[in-house]
């Protein structure tokens, strides 16, 4: 067990800036408006540093600074990006603990969780698109003895990102290690929840990158997010959130004529058919842990298993099970190592997610753990911490139907295949699901089956780069985590060459 | 410009729902109260009620006509955010159609609560957030 000292106190291993800019070729530059925010801390809901409260005028310095730096970027050899991107994992892994306290105390998660996944999922992620990007070829074709066509990745030129709050440098680092390895400058909005770990992770690597090709600029969705998504300065906006703000997105994307890649988010099944409960053994373990993954990160992931599907026969024996072990996870100060449950990344979210346990009880649902805020005492009392929740109830309710975004799951049955898959279809979303069968026919029928875009056989929660994750249905368009994602931040172009001396013969 | 005078009371929206009689949308004083102000400084206002990752879930506010609405979304209800004496304020409240299919069995309470960040939502930098609180259509007068 270690318990990580607060940051800014003896032993810590960051100490936060009292303020941070936005980042703008290659250095801090100030907010044109010189408006700042405070950035919460979850973990005790206090503020710990200010931040650039950008607007269109930060937004447009930054777009100059990408164009600017874009067409030698996007110039440089692939092998010298994938050196970049490499030296980029290598500072992440040397510096990884005092990333993962940055990153606890602007999120309130549980440090096991940076530590273990979070970090070296993003070192990782770097390595993989520096591998991709050396790997991939362009193509030809002989289209006749003296007519060939050649096709070139192309960079697009400069992009903008919209990041979400759950994962605030991993999922950052899914959207920059591709555009970055493909050659495009880039202009990204953090979210305001969430603002201050990346400016931690640019300290230590912003001197890797040339000045101009990757650009922070900080500030509210509305003031900084609008007018990077509207620019027609940028050839493509990629964004991670929820389905209003994604058809904005889109709609402003419509009206530049750019792509945009969105991920709106799920509402994951976790399927759990009798065969699993066939013997207690390792897997049995290993399923019941599956059930439990629905609090990691407090809930708050995309992909998160909130609705439980069990088989009737195991029904009670399963959940009764599951429900213990959930009752034994240990929730506290998510700097020390032993907790797995941390802190709500913000008041508004602890707000939404208690207003949904309303809703549940309302329903009729029956609440089997859980259901309150907790008070952890001490410094941690300001903090927006919610107990683990169970609720057994049906797919129609509104628990079983939207993202929660918190540790609250609801537990349905059912009676067989056709009935399991009906279950898990019935959704707007189709972002991410869990199957769990020892009969690998079966499993394999239902993951196929299953209406979504990532479907965890026997294993839930993992994210490896190289396995491609996104959506079907409203849960978005695009696919990241996979060398696919080159093809959101490339254009192809076509040379058409003969190698005939003949004229054509039509003039 | 004179700050707005506060709300007294909450204010429930007109039934806009095709073969509807009952209302399904209300903001709370304290929303008027934001709104209000939110209109002073960007006119008149719509809401599109999001679903899924992150914000999910937020009422989203945003000026008149900024967010296209199509075929595929459902106008639950108008609500007048104007003073009593005053010349009628609309606040178009929408919802996606296939979202409304799951939502359509509550009564959804617009309130605020301190916050930060929502999407787009013009009420953001404020330090506040718009919130839904929902009770079930039946309990409702």
């Amino acid at each position: 067990m270690t318990v990580y000292a607060n940051p800014g106190t003896p032993g810590a291993k960051v100490t936060f800036k009292p303020r941070y800019e936005n980042w703008i070729n290659g250095g801090w530059v100030k907010p044109v408006k010189g408006q700042y925010f405070e950035d919460i801390s979850p973990v005790n809901g206090k503020p710990f540093a200010e931040v650039a409260r950008g607007t269109a005028e930060d937004i447009e310095l930054a777009l100059d600074a990408a164009h600017r730096a874009a067409p030698a970027w996007g110039k440089t050899t692939a092998t010298e990006r994938a050196a970049v991107l490499n030296r980029i994992a290598d500072v992440i892994d040397a510096n990884k603990e005092l990333l993962a306290v940055a990153e606890t105390w602007d999120n309130g998660k549980p440090i096991r969780e940076p530590l273990n996944a979070d970090l070296p999922l993003a070192s990782d992620h770097f390595r993989y698109f520096a591998a991709a990007i050396r790997s991939q070829d362009g193509d030809h074709a002989e289209l006749d003895n003296d007519t060939v066509s050649y096709q070139f990745h192309e960079p697009l030129g400069v992009v903008g990102q919209i990041i979400p709050w759950n994962f605030p440098i991993l999922m950052a680092v899914w959207k920059l290690a591709p555009a970055l390895a493909a050659g495009n400058a880039i202009v990204m909005k953090p979210a305001e929840q969430t603002p201050v770990s990346i400016m931690v992770l640019i300290e230590l690597i912003g001197d890797i990158l040339p000045p101009g090709v990757l650009n922070i600029v900080n500030g509210f969705g509305l003031e900084a997010g609008k007018p990077l998504a509207s620019s027609p300065r940028i050839r493509k906006i990629a964004f991670t959130g929820e389905t209003t703000t994604g058809r904005l997105i889109l709609q402003y994307a419509s009206a530049n004529i750019i792509p945009a890649t969105v991920e709106l988010g799920g509402k994951s099944a976790n399927i759990f058919f009798s065969d699993v409960a066939q013997e207690q053994d390792s897997f049995y373990d290993k399923a019941q842990e599956g059930f439990v993954l629905f609090a990691f990160n407090q809930g708050e992931v995309c992909t998160a298993p909130s609705r439980a599907l069990l088989q009737k026969p195991i029904y009670e024996s399963f959940l009764g099970s599951a429900i213990e072990r959930t009752r034994k996870a240990i929730q506290g100060n998510p700097l020390d190592t032993d907790t797995q449950v941390g802190a709500q990344a913000s008041n508004d979210q602890l707000e939404k997610i208690l207003s949904y346990i309303d809703i549940g009880k309302q329903e009729g649902a029956r609440l089997a753990l859980g259901g309150e805020r907790v008070d952890l005492g001490g410094d941690l009392s300001g903090g927006y911490y919610v107990q683990p929740t169970i609720f057994e109830g049906n797919n129609k309710m509104r628990i079983f139907q939207e993202e929660i975004f918190g540790p609250v799951l609801a537990v349905t049955s059912f009676s067989d295949y056709e009935d399991a898959i009906s279950i898990a279809n019935d959704n707007l979303y189709g972002l991410g699901a869990g199957v769990w069968s020892r009969n690998g026919n079966v499993a394999y029928r239902a993951g196929r089956d299953i209406h979504a875009g990532r479907v965890w056989i026997n294993n839930y929660h993992h994210y490896p780069a190289g396995a491609a994750f996104g959506g079907y249905k409203s849960s978005g368009i695009g696919r990241e985590n996979n060398k696919l994602a080159l093809g959101h931040y490339q254009q192809t172009k076509n040379l058409l060459v003969s190698y005939s001396e003949k004229p054509l013969g039509f003039f | 410009m004179s700050p707005a005078a506060p709300a007294t009371s909450t204010v429930i929206a007109s039934v806009t729902v095709p073969g509807e009689t009952t209302p399904r949308v209300e903001f709370t004083p304290a929303a008027v109260d934001v709104l209000r102000e939110l209109q002073t400084q960007f006119g008149p206002l719509m809401f599109h009620q999001s679903g899924g990752c992150c914000d999910g879930s937020s009422p989203m506010c945003f000026p008149a006509g900024e967010f296209i609405t199509s075929d595929r979304d459902v106008l639950l209800g108008v609500l007048d955010i104007a003073p009593a004496d005053e010349a009628p304020q609309p606040v178009e409240f929408w919802i996606s159609a296939e979202q409304f299919e799951y939502w359509s069995h509550t009564f959804l309470t617009v309130d605020v609560v301190p916050g930060r960040g929502s999407g787009f939502s013009l009420e953001a930098p404020r330090g506040v957030r718009f919130l839904i609180r929902s009770r079930l259509m039946e309990s409702f007068g």
